[in-house]
This record gives structure tokens, C-alpha cells and sequence, in this order.
């Protein structure tokens, strides 16, 4: 049905006229609901990034004064938690490839009859509840938990060490949680070679592990730019992981934002970080966009 | 529900052409098909014959021109509202509804009461009656094309066209295919177009063959005709192997042409003379060459001086390549049942041909000549 | 013996991964059958309790009915909205088709905090405030993304020519839509609807930000978390967990039989 090229005569205009209001009507619902909901409450929350407190000095009342060196303060103020958000997103995206790439090149390549079986193993910690799971690595790594125990008892950890409240239990929470979403776009990328590429790289003297880094590797890389985006961004600004598994230390600008709004209750600095944090990603989607145009977006 | 205009007659394409923006697919494009009979439309890739089958089918828009069956003008009508369908490339099965549904799905949209019996019958033709409940995932390549035949046909409609249906079977299958749907054709009464790039196809199947190239018809006629006689280089090409020789035309001799080959007299008949001034290209097909020892006679037109320089067995034929004194290879079969002689790479050879079966062009045509 | 090892290193480090990644979940299967009343963390004994008494905890099931109030509707809009719009970028050529695909990505890409906290600054200000209506509309729009990621790859991947044979065998547009484009679809839609729900019930930071005083299910574990997650939070949450599955699996098995008979 799509009339993609440019017809010439009288009776060619009509239905492409009627096609072009079809596909605007069907936009119509979704993309408004996306602009009053998405993007204006963005335009809304920029406008309230410059504001100041009121001078009556009521909670949660501002006044709009332009005040642009709030974006100054907020990042200033809160420098070690940006710094912090990016190194723990980083660190985890890092750990996240490396767990998934070889888990994913199983999947596609060596799991025979068990393909389907893997995937939903794979995907399965996505039904049940984020905060339970996550919950439950505070079991597993808490101190009454096995894992301290086993490491007690091996004499690696000192009697009165925690694995829970640290960095290293934060980003192994990140990294496990965001696991799914850096496996299926490799997994994906990966499913899609053909086999017989591979086995032409054998017949012309590349032995196993060349033909993964000539072939193989470079052919999946559109997967793992888009597990590492998929990652990286929603790591960047979690603060579920920090909060449950880690001490105010190991907070991340999440964690900030979300004090800012309901305990301190100042909403242009939370705006201001939020829009620092917005900015920062955007600057990795738009050198994505540059490489892959929009239509790999959706 | 909708219901095709009860039509019948030829189909008559008039002036049509179809642009895409600066692309033309059909240049001024005028045709008649004969109610009844079997149509090919033969050409390259990107001729246009697919474009075309699609305006007849509704699929497509003419950017001008008009189209009918008889005297009712379709041009502007919807494919569901015109009497026409379509057997698609790769069949185009509804993968969700049974073989059953399939065929029946014409049926029940035009509001047809008794579908059970239409089904069995064209599932009969078909000889695929045992399958009916099965779902098209389930068939293979050969029972698919059936039944996408059956699906179409059971509407009987006044055309049905066929879009390369028989490109993705292997040879043995698509020989059998080609035999049963001249069949079916004869058995049924209904006009068939049918697009094709296969010129074997073409000519066994069809009662008239248009060959297109550029968006154009180049030569239209029976298979014989466009084989035996054809009025450009490219049909000339298409259809089968030519040689062709330049020369010039001298004069006349009664009801023959002379022309001067490279220092050569031959003759040819005037009605199979296409070319427009002096310059000429005569065509002399492959199995109308006779091979002999040089030196010994020859009857009709005779090219002396030839060495025969590749050899290839065909099993049925023998193919020769023999190079004339002026340089150029002529290609030559010989049907292997003892008539040429005994010959060997390097042997020297004369060429003869009945001037019967000379096609003469014109000198300065452009597509490429052999 | 090494060259066994050497060819299945990958699929026994596959399978190390994988009960890696299911770790969390025997845990919480296992201890929703704990024989503790406050603090569920070391193992106290094996019982049905929590399955016998889920709703014993007060607010628990208040809070997966708020989980389902939001749902159901959420689901119901976004999968809508965004199967139109999945239709319209998959089948036609308009302009703004770059804007429309930015518009669609963004929300994914946008961090949780800030899609949350910008639709409470604008609730806020606009003096709807907080409550279920507004998690209601959040979560709708964080969801029909995901929809329009689903169902577009369906419709993509759907042979145009289907839809001509349908034509030129006397089907109107309608009725091609009805008989042939949909049922083909039928299942992108039905998993891009699992999808959007299963994103909207487990949704912790949008809905933190909007839902003032009332809780959903991931909220009162939050809560829950400072003095005590009780083990009828990990029997609801072993629920929803062999449910999806089931969904899942089902779906496998009715795509095998649409195809054959």
C-alpha cells in the first residue's frame, strides 16, 4: 500500500491524498499523548530548572527568574555523584558485555534444540518484580546470607566485613539487572549471521578464533552498540540499586534528584541535575542516531 | 462484499503508461488479447511486464491511457471490483487459513452460496482434493502454485494473470506445470495472461507472445513468428541464439533481395526484409547453418573460408564456433543423427543456409548485436 | 577429555550464566514457603503459610488491586495507540517520519527520574497533583513505545503481496484489513500488550514520583523493604513469575498450531 513514489496525472492524486490523512489519523492519538505527556512536562521541567524559591519562603513555591547558574550549582554541588553515576553505569555496561556477549553467541550458535528453552530463561527474571529481585541480592550477598559465609568460612573475607553497602554490590546489582537488555540485542544481531559465512572464513584458512574477530564480531556489533545504549542509559540514572544495595557513599545522581523533589523538596535543583543527566545521554543518542539514522531507533 | 462487473471480451490496453517519478516502466503501451487465448508477456528484468500484469490487475495505477475488457472500461476500477485475478510469484497463500479457506476466499466475499461444491471442483482440477484442511506451511513448492491456481481460477474470471508462477520450481516440475496449465487453460475457456522472463516458457505455452524491453512491445505475434522471423536485434537475442552479419543491400532480383556480405552474394526473400536503407544485419539462426568439408558443394547461400576453432557436445546437438575470413565466430548446432560431417577443431569449413530463413535487419539497429 | 572441554566451554559457562541470572529467583520462590513473620531473610522453615494467608499483610493486596487499576487501562491505551502508529510507520510515507521515530524513541531513552519527576513537576503545576490517574496516564506513555518497537517489526515483516492477493480476490480495503492484516498481526499485538504490562506492573521509580498516597505493588515493597518484606510479597511475586511463564509458553505453542493444523 505504500505509494512511494511521486505520481503524475489527475487520477493518481485521490487516493494518495486519502493515504496520507489515513496515516495521520492513525498517528494522531499516540504521538499527542506522547507530546503533552512527554514533551511538555520536559519543556515544563526546564522552565522550572531556572527558577528560585519564593521570596515568602514556602515550601515548594518558586518564582521564575532565569536564574541559569542553577545548572552551575546543581552540577558543582553534586560532581562526585555525576562522576560516580557515569563510573558505576560504566563499570556495569562493561561487566554486562562481558557476561552476555559469550552467554548470547551460546544462544545462537551452540544451544541446538535448547535455543527457545534459553531465551526465556534469559528473559525470565524480567516477570518477576525488579524490587524483589534486587531485594533478594541483598539476601544473597547480606550478612547472614551464603555468600558472606562461604567467603568467611575461606578466610578471603574478615569477620566483620559487608559485601552489601558497597560499590561492588551496587554495580553487580546494576549489571544483574540490566542483563536481559544487553543479551537480547547481541543475541539478536548474533541469530541473524548466516552460518555459511562462516564456515567460508574456515574454508579460506582462518582458523576459529580469527574467524570470530574477522567475522563474527564485527557483524554483531549493531547489537552490542544497542545493548550497550540499552544499558548504559537507564544505569546512568537508576537509583534502586544504589538505595537497596549500597550506603548513602554509593549514592548516584538518581538518588539526588529523587532526595531533591520529595525531601528537600527543591524542585528547580532537581530539574537542573535532571536535565545535566538528560543532556549527557543525549549527546551518546545523537552520535548513535549519526551512525545508524532513525529508522534503527524504533 | 463485492461484486465484479459481469464482463467479457478482449482485453484491450490503450496508450497506457506508467511513470515513477522520472522512471518510465510503460511507454504508450497499446495491446488487444484475444478473449480465450493464452498471452505471454516475455522480457528482461525491469521491461516492464510485471507493471503492467499489475494495471491490468488493478494494482498499480495507469499514469495515463485506458484499459478494457470489451467494451467496459476498468481503468479507474478497484481490483476487488474488477473480474480479474492473479496467480502471485510466490503464491501468496494466507498462511493463517486453511487450503480449504484459501480457495474459498474469493468466494465468500463476493457473496457465493454454494462454496463447497465450487471448492471441490477446481480442487479436483487440481488433483488436490486430499488436502483441503491442511494449511499452506504444510505443502511444498508444486502444490502451493496449485493451489494458488485454484484459488484463482474458481472465480472464473473473464482474465486471470499470472505473475512468473512457475520461477521458483525446480525443472523437472516446472516442465510438468507448464504442460498442465495449457491444460487447465483449454479445460477452463479463460484468457491467460502470463508474465514471464523465460523464453522456453513463453513460446511452449503461449498462442501469442509479446516480447517488451524499455517499457515498450518490441514484436508481438505467435511463437513461430517472433522465433522464425524476428524485426529487431533484441528479439532476435531474446528468443533463442542468432548470428548476424553485416552487409549492404545491392538490388533486387525478382522477388528476392540481394546484399553484399563482406564481399559475398547472397539472396533473401523481400518479406523478411526489415531493414530501411542500404546498411543491413542479416540474422541467420544457429541450426540453419549446414556444415561442410571445404571445398565440396553447397546449395542456397554459401559462406566459404571457414575454420572451425570450438567444439561443444550437446547430447541432442553439436555446437560449433567457426571463424569466418573476416574475423567473426558464427555459431552453428547440428543435430547429432549423422547428417554433418565428421569435424575436428582447426578443420576448414563451408557455411551454407536456405535464404528461406534469412532475417534481414536493420543495419544501424541499436541493441547489441551477437 | 580437553577437546570435549574445549567444545563445550561455551555452553557450560551458557549454563553458569543462566543459573546466575535465575539466582535471585530461586530465592524468592524458596522463601516465600519461610516460616518468618517479620524479617523474611534467614531461612526459618518450610511452610504454607504465606501461601495459605497472601492477603494477611495489611495494604499488600490493596496495592496489587492499585497494580491492576493501572494496568489493565495503561495496557489497553498503549497498546491501541501504539499499534496505530506502528501501522502508520510500517505501511505509508508521510512527512515527519524522522521527528515521529525520534518522538517514539526518546522515552525509552530518557532515564526514569526524569520522565517521573517532569510528569510531577507538570502535575503539579497543572494542579492535578498525584494519585492513581496519573500513573495511569504515565505509565501509558512510557509503554506505547514499546508497543510501537513490537508490533511495527510484525508488520514489517508481513508479505505486502498477502494483501494484494486479498484485493484482487474481491476483498475491500475493510475487509483485507479484517481477514488478513490482523489476524497476521494478531500476535506482535499480543505480545507488545504482555509487554506493556508487564512494564507497568513491575514500574517502581514513575510511579514513586506520581502516585502520592496510594501504593502499587512495587511500592509497598519499597516501603516494606526498611522494616520487613513479608513472604506473601515473594508468593505474589512467585505468582506473577509462573504466570508470565505460562503466557509465554502458550504463546509458543499457539503459533505452532496457526500454522499448521
Amino acid at each position: 500500500m505504500a505509494l512511494a513514489h511521486a505520481e503524475v496525472g489527475n487520477k493518481a492524486h485521490a487516493p494518495k491524498k486519502r493515504a496520507k490523512r489515513i496515516a495521520y489519523f492513525l498517528l494522531a492519538p499516540g504521538l499527542t499523548w506522547l507530546l503533552i505527556f512527554f514533551a511538555f512536562p520536559l519543556i515544563n521541567l526546564a522552565e522550572t530548572s531556572t527558577k528560585t524559591p519564593a521570596p515568602t519562603f514556602e515550601t515548594g513555591e518558586f518564582v521564575q527568574t532565569f536564574r541559569f547558574s542553577n545548572f552551575v550549582d546543581a552540577f558543582v554541588n553534586n560532581q562526585e555523584q555525576f562522576f560516580r553515576s557515569f563510573l558505576y553505569a560504566l563499570i556495569a555496561t562493561l561487566f554486562a558485555l562481558a557476561i552476555a556477549y559469550p552467554l548470547a553467541y551460546a544462544i545462537a550458535f551452540r544451544s541446538g534444540p535448547w535455543k527457545n528453552l534459553m531465551l526465556i530463561l534469559v528473559v525470565a527474571p524480567f516477570f518477576t518484580s525488579f524490587l524483589l529481585r534486587t531485594l533478594a541480592w541483598k539476601q544473597i550477598l547480606g550478612a547472614e546470607g551464603p555468600v558472606v559465609s562461604a567467603l568467611q568460612f575461606l578466610g578471603i573475607l574478615p569477620p566483620e566485613a559487608t559485601i552489601t553497602a558497597t560499590a561492588f554490590s551496587v554495580i553487580l546489582g546494576l549489571t544483574y539487572n540490566f542483563l536481559p537488555f544487553m543479551t537480547l540485542p547481541i543475541y539478536a544481531s548474533l541469530d541473524r549471521i548466516d552460518y555459511r559465512l562462516l564456515e567460508a572464513s574456515g574454508d579460506l584458512y582462518a582458523n576459529g578464533v580469527t574467524t570470530f574477530r574477522k567475522v563474527t564480531l564485527p557483524l554483531s556489533a549493531p547489537g552490542v552498540v544497542a545493548g550497550t545504549l540499552l544499558t548504559f542509559i537507564p544505569a546512568s540514572g537508576d537509583y534502586i540499586n544504589a538505595q537497596l544495595l549500597g550506603s548513602p557513599e554509593n549514592y548516584m545522581i538518581g538518588n539526588v534528584i529523587n532526595s531533591r523533589f520529595f525531601r528537600v523538596v527543591d524542585y528547580p535543583t532537581a530539574a537542573a541535575l535532571s536535565f545535566i543527566l538528560m543532556a549527557t545521554i543525549l549527546v551518546l543518542v545523537v552520535i548513535y542516531i549519526r551512525r545508524l539514522g532513525t529508522d534503527e531507533l524504533v | 462484499m463485492s461484486e465484479p462487473k459481469k464482463v467479457q471480451g478482449d482485453l484491450v490496453l490503450s496508450h497506457v503508461t506508467k511513470s515513477f517519478g522520472d522512471f518510465t516502466a510503460v511507454d504508450d503501451l497499446s495491446l488487444t488479447i484475444p478473449k480465450g487465448s493464452f498471452f505471454a508477456l516475455l522480457g528482461p528484468s525491469g521491461c516492464g511486464k510485471t507493471t503492467t500484469l499489475r494495471m491490468i490487475a488493478g494494482l498499480e495505477e495507469p499514469t495515463s491511457g485506458t484499459i478494457s475488457i470489451g467494451s467496459t472500461d476498468i481503468t479507474d476500477t478497484k481490483p476487488y471490483e474488477r473480474p480479474v485475478n492473479t496467480v502471485f510469484q510466490n503464491y501468496a497463500l494466507f498462511p493463517h487459513l486453511t487450503i480449504f479457506e484459501n480457495v474459498a476466499f474469493g468466494l465468500r466475499r463476493r457473496g457465493i452460496k454454494n462454496v463447497d461444491a465450487e471448492v471441490e471442483r477446481v480442487l479436483n482440477l487440481v488433483e488436490l482434493s486430499h488436502l483441503k484442511s491442511r494449511k499452506p506451511g504444510q505443502l511444498s513448492g508444486g502444490q502451493q502454485q496449485r493451489i494458488a491456481l485454484a484459488r484463482a481460477v474458481v472465480n472464473k474470471p473473464a482474465l486471470l494473470l499470472l505473475d512468473e508462477p512457475l520461477g521458483a520450481l525446480d525443472l523437472k516440475l516446472r516442465r510438468q506445470m507448464q504442460i498442465e496449465l495449457k491444460w487447465i487453460q483449454t479445460e477452463v475457456g479463460i484468457t491467460f495472461v502470463h508474465v514471464t522472463h523465460d523464453q522456453e516458457e513463453a513460446m511452449t505455452m503461449a498462442d501469442t507472445v509479446a516480447v517488451m524491453n524499455n517499457g515498450r512491445i518490441e514484436q508481438m505475434g505467435s511463437p513461430a513468428e517472433l522465433y522464425e522471423n524476428p524485426r529487431t536485434v533484441f528479439v532476435a537475442n531474446f528468443l533463442g541464439q542468432s548470428n548476424f552479419i553485416d552487409g549492404s543491400i545491392e538490388g533486387t532480383d525478382g522477388e528476392n533481395v540481394i546484399a553484399n556480405l563482406h564481399g559475398v552474394r547472397i539472396v533473401f526473400p523481400k518479406t523478411r526484409n526489415n531493414a530501411n536503407g542500404k546498411a543491413v544485419k542479416v540474422g541467420i539462426r544457429p541450426e540453419k547453418f549446414r556444415l561442410h568439408d571445404a571445398g565440396s558443394s553447397a546449395i542456397g547461400n554459401v559462406l566459404t573460408g571457414g575454420i572451425i576453432t570450438d567444439i561443444s557436445f550437446f547430447g541432442v546437438s553439436t555446437q560449433y564456433m567457426v571463424e569466418m575470413p573476416w574475423k567473426q565466430e558464427l555459431m552453428v548446432f547440428e543435430q547429432n543423427d549423422g547428417g554433418a560431417p565428421d569435424l575436428a577443431k582447426g578443420d576448414a569449413v563451408t557455411l551454407s543456409w536456405e535464404p528461406q530463413f534469412t532475417f534481414a535487419l536493420d543495419g544501424t539497429d541499436p541493441s547489441q548485436a551477437k | 577429555m580437553t577437546h570435549w572441554l574445549s567444545k563445550n566451554l561455551i555452553r557450560l559457562y551458557a549454563v553458569l550464566a543462566i543459573f546466575f541470572i535465575l539466582l535471585p529467583i530461586f530465592y524468592t520462590v524458596a522463601f516465600s514457603f519461610n516460616d518468618a513473620q517479620k524479617r523474611n531473610i534467614s531461612w526459618q522453615g518450610f511452610t504454607l503459610t504465606a501461601w495459605l494467608n497472601p492477603c494477611e499483610p495489611i495494604g499488600i493486596c490493596e496495592a496489587l488491586g492499585n497494580s491492576f487499576k493501572v494496568g489493565i487501562p495503561a495496557t489497553i491505551l498503549a497498546t491501541v495507540m501504539g499499534t496505530m502508529i506502528a501501522f502508520a510507520l510500517g505501511r505509508y510515507n508521510f512527512r515527519g517520519r524522522g521527528t515521529t521515530n525520534l518522538l517514539i524513541f526518546l522515552p525509552m531513552a530518557t532515564p526514569e527520574v526524569v520522565l517521573g519527576a517532569s510528569l510531577l513537576s507538570m502535575f503539579i503545576n497543572i494542579k492535578v497533583g498525584s494519585g492513581l490517574l496519573p500513573v495511569i496516564i504515565a505509565h501509558t506513555m512510557f509503554c506505547v513505545s514499546f508497543v510501537v518497537v513490537t508490533v511495527k517489526a510484525r508488520v514489517a515483516s508481513l508479505d505486502p503481496k498477502l494483501e494484494e492477493a486479498a484485493r484482487d480476490l474481491y476483498a475491500s480495503e475493510w475487509e483485507t484489513f479484517r481477514r488478513v492484516t490482523l489476524p497476521l498481526v494478531a500476535p506482535g499485538i499480543a505480545a507488545a500488550a504482555l509487554l506493556s504490562f508487564a512494564l507497568s506492573f513491575d514500574d517502581f521509580i514513575i510511579t514513586n514520583f506520581n502516585s502520592g498516597v496510594v501504593d502499587t505493588f512495587p511500592e509497598y515493597v519499597w516501603t516494606a523493604a526498611l522494616r520487613g518484606v513479608p513472604p506473601q510479597a515473594n508468593v505474589i511475586g512467585t505468582l506473577m513469575f509462573i504466570i508470565a511463564l505460562a503466557f509465554v509458553f502458550a504463546g509458543q505453542v499457539l503459533s505452532k498450531r496457526r500454522l499448521t493444523k
